[in-house]
């Protein structure tokens, strides 16, 4: 099994390194952050801020040129293949998912990344967010039936 | 604070697409942050890298607001989660914590978030992702927008 190997924890390593600088460069760690530019209610009194619009572009350019590398090999450095999502259909747990990961998002200004990140801060009631994140990921992977749930899980 | 900062969220925008294309080309994963933080637990038996991934992630938060202190937060002031609005009379721990199962929920079911389907997602062009993209992006302005919290 290659994923014990340094390499691959190497990678890991560096992966969630530049993640972490990256949220923290963009300024995704402050909720307050996320949820002026959340609020478009403000755009006409020009109290909008379109920041962090700007930071999903570059990371997706970045990333469709890898993806682009990738297909040219049959597999990554470290491992036998690509962990590539195999689950295409569009269906109303990713909808209903979704919806509920945005009222998170919207009611806080913090998704999973900067959850983690603000550790380095510890502010007030953060371990209350982690800890419920937590429990609502386990609890998720209860509701979803099991050949669904580990359909789901290989496809992460 | 200039509040407008389109460089700086491009700049660490490029580094999070750097982050997920390591990922992607070195050890053939997804760099979706709910994935990676969702598996944590057996039966997973890829607890150990998604560990050193969390880790590395916090350590370099830590960095980089040492290295530029006040960009992100950290700096003279203490960085703080937001409170709840006063309209609505919850107290912000329950507030936070309803935010916080919902998006635990949420990103288990819909299996993944702004990294997973928002940035890998979008670039591998899954429908999927789009779709979910389109619709916890809408629901969070319109959450914000119900609440009038900010």
């Amino acid at each position: 099994m290659a994923s014990l190997k340094l390499p691959y924890m190497a990678t890991a390593a560096l992966s969630g390194g530049l993640f972490g600088a990256g949220l923290y460069v963009s300024q995704m760690v402050d909720p307050l952050k996320v949820l002026r530019f959340l609020d478009f209610g403000a755009i006409p009194s020009g109290g909008w801020d379109p920041s962090l619009a700007f930071v999903i572009g570059p990371a997706i350019v970045v990333m469709f040129i890898a993806i682009r590398l990738g297909r040219r090999r049959d597999a990554p450095l470290f491992d036998s293949s690509f962990h590539e999502p195999e689950y295409r259909r569009v269906d109303g747990r990713l909808i209903g998912g979704a919806a509920m990961f945005g009222i998170g998002w919207g009611m806080a200004g913090i998704c999973p990344g900067p959850a983690i990140s603000l550790i380095a801060f510890m502010p007030d009631n953060l371990w209350i967010f982690l800890a419920a994140m937590f429990a609502g990921s386990l609890a998720g992977s209860v509701i979803v039936p099991s050949g669904h749930a580990r359909r789901l899980a290989d496809a992460q | 604070m200039e509040s407008f900062t389109p460089l700086t969220a491009a700049i660490g925008g490029g580094l999070i697409g750097l982050a997920t294309a390591v990922l992607w080309l070195g050890n053939g994963r997804i760099a979706g942050i709910s994935g990676i933080f969702g598996q944590l637990l057996p039966p997973a038996q890829t607890v150990v890298w998604r560990l050193v991934f969390l880790v590395a992630l916090v350590a370099a938060t830590f960095g980089a607001a040492w290295l530029f202190p006040g960009l992100g937060m950290g700096g003279e002031v203490p960085a703080q989660l937001v409170a709840a609005p006063a309209s609505w009379g919850v107290p912000t721990p329950v507030w936070l914590a309803i935010a916080g199962l919902l998006t635990g929920i949420g990103t288990k079911i819909g299996n993944g978030c702004t990294s997973g389907h928002g940035v890998c997602g979008l670039a591998r062009l899954s429908l999927r992702s789009l779709v979910a993209v389109i619709v916890f992006f809408s629901v969070a302005i319109v959450t914000v927008a119900v609440t009038g919290i900010v």
